[in-house]
């Protein structure tokens, strides 16, 4: 039960963190999840994450696999409304009064504002995430090109993401020969 | 406002069909779909195709303006874009229903794969695999970022305020929610309306 309030508390919490995308709440997830709580540890975090990136739907699902690592079903229920309800209510109620504020001159200032900060956020957190995922030069040659070959060309990424599980396993995993 | 995915300008004629209210169960399925097939990150643009393409419940123009608030409020853009769009399609219940719809799949096929993972996560050649996965991911989001930047980013001021976050955050060690409110009030206040002039573009 203490569990499950402690899951509570940090993913409503984190919820309100995620202003530009989920990677803004990465480095406090990081904190709460890996340092405070200690749910799982931080190259755990960063798989999950990464998988997380590519399953299709909204890109913060992994948040379920530490719930029910965490309090089994229960966790699962209670992360998902924790970390998804309070920002849907922000949205449905600031969606309703956002279309009455067209005339309003702060809205364009606001929107204009939270822009660069989002992208900063965004930023730190994947500065963040890097710290556990880019380790040596392995893992940074896959990382500039997967970046390189999606600056220039349209090709869906998780064919690069396939593509770099299977440079993984072969140039990280074990030799068998 | 200029955050938007499209070209403004681009305001299709496309005829949403007002006159037949849209079912609950196509909302569910419509949603569904997009939250079962959206693979590789870049769920907006899987929006678009499904919402203004497809279905043609909103039109470009509306798009563009969920986009611009998703983008304003905190939670993800798919949750947020799938509340707005519910909400503009059927209310409290469709946006219930669009919300539940477009996490659905993600969320059951994470807790799979955390359950597998939970059992052999430390298999060296599972942690192999994973750290090529990783490595991937953090191109995958650089390059998300870097376009988006690209679309939104209009001054060098915005610029200086990417860099205090970034330098807040990530040097600084301050909590995110600080460096949010410290730098977007900052940002917000640059941007401030001005009385002579037009305001912001």
């Amino acid at each position: 039960m203490t569990q499950l309030i402690a899951l509570l508390r940090v993913f409503s919490y984190l919820s309100i963190l995620t202003v530009g995308g989920g990677l803004a709440a990465f480095p406090e997830m990081k904190n709460l999840v890996v340092n405070v709580h200690q749910w799982l540890n931080f190259t755990q975090l960063v798989h999950l994450y990464s998988m997380g990136q590519i399953s299709p739907g909204p890109n913060m699902m992994m948040i379920v696999a530490i719930g029910e690592w965490v309090a089994g079903i229960p966790g699962v229920i209670v992360v998902l409304v924790a970390f998804f309800g309070p920002t849907a209510l922000l949205a449905f109620f600031m969606g309703r009064l956002w279309a009455k504020l067209a005339k309003w001159p702060w809205r364009a200032s606001i929107e204009r504002g939270l822009t660069p900060v989002s992208i900063g956020l965004l930023l730190a957190g994947c500065l963040s995430l890097a710290h556990g995922a880019v380790t040596d030069w392995g893992t940074a040659v896959i990382a500039v090109a997967v970046l390189l070959i999606l600056l220039v060309s349209k090709i869906n990424p998780g064919w690069l993401v396939l593509g770099s599980a299977l440079v993984g396993g072969i140039a990280f995993g074990p030799k068998f020969l | 406002m200029n955050n938007g995915a499209a070209q403004p300008g681009l305001a299709s004629a496309n005829p949403t069909p007002q006159g037949a209210a849209i079912s609950m169960r196509n909302i569910f399925l419509e949603f569904l779909f997009i939250g079962a097939t959206s693979f590789g990150g870049g769920v907006v643009a899987y929006l678009r195709d499904g919402l203004v393409t497809k279905r043609r419940w909103v039109d470009d123009q509306e798009f563009v303006e969920y986009l611009a608030i998703s983008q304003s409020l905190p939670g993800l853009n798919a949750t947020n874009m799938a509340v707005l769009v519910g909400d503009r399609l059927r209310g409290l219940r469709g946006a219930l229903t669009a919300l539940l719809a477009i996490c659905l799949p993600g969320a059951i096929l994470m807790m799979v794969v955390g359950v597998a993972y939970h059992a052999h996560g430390d298999k060296p050649m599972v942690t192999a695999v994973l750290k090529g996965v990783a490595a991937a991911a953090i191109g995958l989001i650089l390059a998300t970022t870097i376009q988006l930047g690209r679309k939104s980013l209009a001054h060098v001021y915005d610029l200086v305020f990417v860099g205090l976050t970034v330098f807040g955050v990530d040097q600084l060690h301050q909590s995110v929610p600080r460096v949010l409110i410290v730098v977007g009030i900052l940002a917000i206040l640059w941007y401030r309306p001005r009385k002579p002039k037009e305001t912001a573009q």
